[in-house]
């Protein structure tokens, strides 16, 4: 399959099952609620040694946040349900709990209950109170700009992570452009995040590795400067390659993100120097989700 | 189906207690069956239908007609179906009620709402003394649920309130929130004195400047966060509380009452 002189290799990604929620913050005005999440966020690329993967989702109007403030929602995704409620029990510690003016909201039902700031409360020295409202439990931790206001527990749900998809192009400014333009269309796609720096990553692992020690290294079949010494996946005229990774909440929720990701970048072309479109999967070991480009494109 | 309608015949001289006729209580039970049940009145036990003029079958939904200040316990551990009483209610209307709706379109005796768990009670009139609270000798009153007084409300209000929330468009009496362990009372009107009396914790939520007792500390102004999701959760209600003007999130907050543990606070709109 060629689009607009870009390849796009006969190939899949390869995602696996985890477990996901979502949480609103909320704050005096979104400059304040998009510092809190972006330190929520932070250093959550990747399951491998972050423990999560989390990314904000979108920025939310007054009109759509519990507390009637400007607010950002953010998702959290990690291998398991006890992983997941540990990362996101420490981050709402230490990086909503103390950011100025921030409140916390579950963003997502489930049967499924796990904590947000149920022990977040204990900050309160027994002085918090708690407030049940329409059903949901709230606590009302005093702090020093005031009072931090926290639902009890948030919704988990299962999710799939790990949709990816490869720029293949002749620079890396290219590549990187390219990226850029994927992204801004997939950060139009609700319940996905792209977890990596600015949702990129240009550091693609293969499982395993010369270094016992190490459960994954370098992808060199797409590294450029090894494509003479190893085993290459890339034709001569490649010199960059850039990954996007996916997680989302459904199959389908990354299906979406992929397509409008890929055609953003189909729609530079060759002329902008892309070559290909490839995607990262482990022969179909790894995880029961397959994402094969050529459908998601048809 | 209509509702099932039970209005009453005549006002007898004792005290009627009402507790059998509840929905759950009357579920899958025939017309008949209902006529036969008896009723405590004073020393007396008397029939279903000769207190009452029985029309309609729906169970699940309970008019009263022609009720009085002598008719107690209605709607005692209502468990699902909507009750709907005409005129006045003696004592312990909703005492213990699980789930469902009662609406009283009159006047409600001492102790509506006592150790009420869930469910939605509403009193188009006034409430007297001991709403939402427990039973004397009682550690817990009202644990949960919504009570709304379109009128008044007598002393005592929300005495051992455990959690859930008391709604008063009126006044309230003497010692409101008094030994409150945790939950939230709104008074529009004017409160008593004593307001908050050995109150553990929980909310007193006033529209107007009480008599603050002095065993509550003046905590200063602020703008609280849950303010506007408490009254978002009033949206629905066919109440004053309701109205978006009478929603606030700026108050005057006191600590109290410092005689007992301190964590209860009155919270006054500024």
């Amino acid at each position: 399959m060629i689009i607009n002189g870009v390849v796009i290799d006969k190939t899949f990604a390869e995602a696996f099952p985890m477990k996901a929620t979502r949480a609103i913050i909320t704050a005096q005005n979104e400059k304040w609620a998009m510092i809190s999440a972006q330190a929520m966020t932070g250093f959550a690329t990747s399951v491998i040694a972050c423990g999560c993967e989390a990314g904000i989702e979108r920025t939310l109007t007054p009109e759509e946040t519990p507390d009637g403030r400007p607010g950002v929602a953010i998702l959290i995704f990690a291998m398991g349900g006890k992983g997941l409620a540990k990362q996101l029990e420490t981050r709402a510690g230490q990086c909503v709990l103390t950011s100025p003016t921030s409140a916390l909201f579950a963003g997502i039902d489930s049967d499924i209950a796990i904590p947000l700031g149920k022990n977040l409360r204990y900050f309160g020295d027994g002085f918090q109170i708690s407030k049940l409202i329409g059903g949901k439990r709230y606590w009302r931790v005093p702090v020093m700009d005031g009072e931090f206001l926290t639902e009890a527990t948030t919704g988990q749900v299962n999710a799939v992570g790990g949709g990816n998809f490869l720029v293949l192009a002749q620079s890396q400014p290219q590549a990187l452009a390219a990226c850029e333009a994927a992204i801004e269309e997939m950060r139009k796609i609700p319940n996905v995040i792209m977890p990596f720096p600015g949702g990129v990553v240009r550091s693609g692992s293969k499982v395993g590795s010369k270094y016992k020690s190490l459960g994954a290294s370098t992808n060199d079949a797409f590294c450029p400067t090894l494509k003479g010494i190893t085993k290459t996946d890339l034709s001569p005229d490649i010199e960059s390659v850039m990954e996007i990774v996916i997680d989302g909440l459904s199959k389908e929720d990354i299906d979406k993100a992929m397509r409008v990701g890929m055609q953003a970048v189909c729609a530079l072309g060759a002329d902008a120097g892309i070559k290909r479109i490839s995607a990262g999967n482990y022969g179909g070991k790894l995880g029961p989700f397959h994402f094969h480009l050529q459908e998601i494109l048809a | 189906m209509s509702a099932l309608t039970l209005t009453l015949k005549s006002h007898p001289a004792q005290r009627v207690d009402m507790s059998p006729l509840t929905c759950n209580k009357l579920k899958d039970l025939t017309l008949a069956e209902i006529a036969a049940i008896t009723l405590q009145n004073g020393k007396a036990k008397i029939r279903v239908d000769e207190l009452f003029a029985i029309s309609g079958e729906d169970t699940q939904n309970l008019l009263i007609k022609n009720s009085f200040e002598k008719l107690d316990f209605i709607g005692k551990e209502l468990d699902g179906g909507t009750m709907t009483v005409e005129g006045d209610v003696g004592a312990y209307c909703a005492i213990g009620m699980k789930t469902g709706a009662i609406t009283v379109n009159g006047n409600a005796g001492i102790f509506a709402a006592c150790e009420m768990k869930k469910g939605f009670l509403t009193i188009n009139g006034n409430a007297g003394d001991f709403l939402g609270g427990a039973l004397p000798g009682n550690k817990m009153g009202m644990k949960g649920g919504t009570v709304l007084v379109k009128g008044n409300a007598g002393e005592r209000v929300g005495d051992h309130l455990r959690r859930g929330v008391i709604l008063i468009e009126g006044n309230a009496g003497d010692y409101c929130g008094s030994r409150m362990t945790a939950g939230t009372i709104a008074v529009m009107g004017q409160v008593g004195n004593h307001l908050g009396y050995a109150m553990r914790r929980g909310t007193l939520l006033l529209w107007n400047q009480p008599k603050i007792p002095a065993t509550f500390n003046d905590c200063g102004t602020h703008t609280l966060a849950f303010l506007p999701l408490l009254f978002a959760s009033f949206k629905s209600l066919n109440s004053k509380f309701a109205d978006s003007a009478a929603a606030f999130n700026r108050v005057q907050r006191f600590g109290g009452d410092m005689a007992e543990m301190g964590r209860g606070e009155v919270l006054i709109k500024i």
